[in-house]
């Protein structure tokens, strides 16, 4: 688990040196993230070591949202003032992205593959 | 307060012990709540939790400065955990090969939709920058979403907020959604609840089935990478607009 997390680390640490030393408009973990990918790409496999500490890190994810989520309370103000924007462009946005992603899928797909709705868009 | 208390109250507020216990509590609570209600995405355990914790910073009086010093013991964690998610996102690499092109426009056209719809959206109903700023990556995970707010001139936390709420909307309108539109593939629900709702929808996909939570989680990780790479070099294109 050490060795596993040693790992994210080292990755985390080497997406961050680069993303900042080239000035990259991609935040470091992310970049940590790729690089992990190809690496596990290159090697044909996780191991279960890494698999075991990836997943205990994603099982909890939601808990790493709670500090930030509750940051809301230094915008509460700034809320209460945009509530209409947020809260159309939260509604109205995610119903599109939803649609959208679905109805060129289902183009894209069309009738191979497995899709069982066999409707045309 | 005694002025013993006091004294135990000043040496609690200062330490990040009681930060980073008070956050923990909060999410065991609010998961506690989420298994009771079988599982309703309307009792998202973030959400309950941040309740409970902004209800207790506000009736404590502690600022958010003073409660962070704790909490950021957990926040950091949210950098190894974005790097974690390049291991699902590689055991998928064989169901992203076989579905490639569907894959691959499906999530070009739904990152751009989430990005863009959202400014347009916002900016429509007259949103600041900062707040329009703040919206543009609602739809990726947390962890990047605020990497991308950071790096925009959005507000790091404010994003997290949204994102949360984006995550929500969708596990709980994605399924009338698909039935409404006769969807019935699993593989497409999944990703397009993935590409909509990161990690909250992942979850929702999952109870649906072992594909469509498959296939949410490809979109999670494809959208999260895409968006960070995309909405930075598309601002420039929006810029004017956004200024205006």
């Amino acid at each position: 688990m050490v060795a596993a997390l040693t790992q994210l680390l080292l990755f985390q640490l080497a997406g961050e040196v680069i993303a900042r030393g080239l000035d990259l408009p991609v935040p470091g973990p992310v970049l940590g993230m790729v690089f992990l990918f190809l690496t596990l790409v290159l090697r044909g496999e996780a191991g279960a070591n890494l698999e075991g500490t990836s997943q205990g890190l994603l099982q909890h994810l939601s808990l790493l949202f709670v500090p930030a989520g509750t940051g809301i309370i230094v915008h509460i103000h700034r809320v209460a003032d945009e509530w209409l924007p947020v809260i159309f462009s939260l509604f109205i946005s995610t119903a599109a992205t939803l649609i959208v992603t679905a109805l060129v899928m289902r183009m894209t797909l069309g009738h191979k593959a497995g899709d069982t709705s066999g409707e045309t868009a | 307060m005694t002025p013993r208390l006091g004294e135990l109250w000043v040496y609690l507020s200062a330490s990040p012990l009681l930060g980073l216990t008070v956050t923990l509590a909060a999410y065991q609570g609010g998961y506690w709540l989420y298994r009771r209600s079988g599982m309703n995405p309307l009792a998202n355990p973030v959400l309950i939790a941040v309740a409970i914790l902004v209800s207790l910073l506000l009736i404590t009086g502690t600022s958010y400065q003073t409660y962070f010093n704790g909490a950021q013991f957990v926040h950091f964690l949210l950098g190894p955990a974005t790097v974690a998610l390049a291991v699902p996102l590689y055991a998928h690499i064989k169901r992203i090969r076989a579905m490639l092109v569907p894959v691959v426009t499906g999530l070009l056209a739904g990152s751009l939709t989430a990005v863009l719809s959202a400014i347009a959206i916002a900016k429509l109903f007259g949103a600041t920058t900062p707040t329009v700023l703040s919206l543009a990556p609602k739809s990726v995970t947390t962890p990047i979403a605020m990497g991308v707010a950071e790096q925009i001139g959005g507000i790091p936390s404010l994003t997290a907020v949204l994102v949360i709420a984006t995550g929500i909307l969708g596990a709980v309108g994605g399924s009338y959604i698909f039935n409404a539109m006769k969807l019935h593939s699993p593989a497409i629900r999944g990703f397009a609840i993935g590409v909509a709702s990161h990690g909250i929808g992942t979850a929702r996909a999952f109870q649906e089935s072992e594909q469509a939570g498959a296939f949410a989680a490809l979109a999670m990780g494809m959208n999260g990478l895409l968006t960070a790479l995309l909405l930075p070099a598309l601002l420039p294109w929006l810029g004017t607009w956004l200024g205006g």
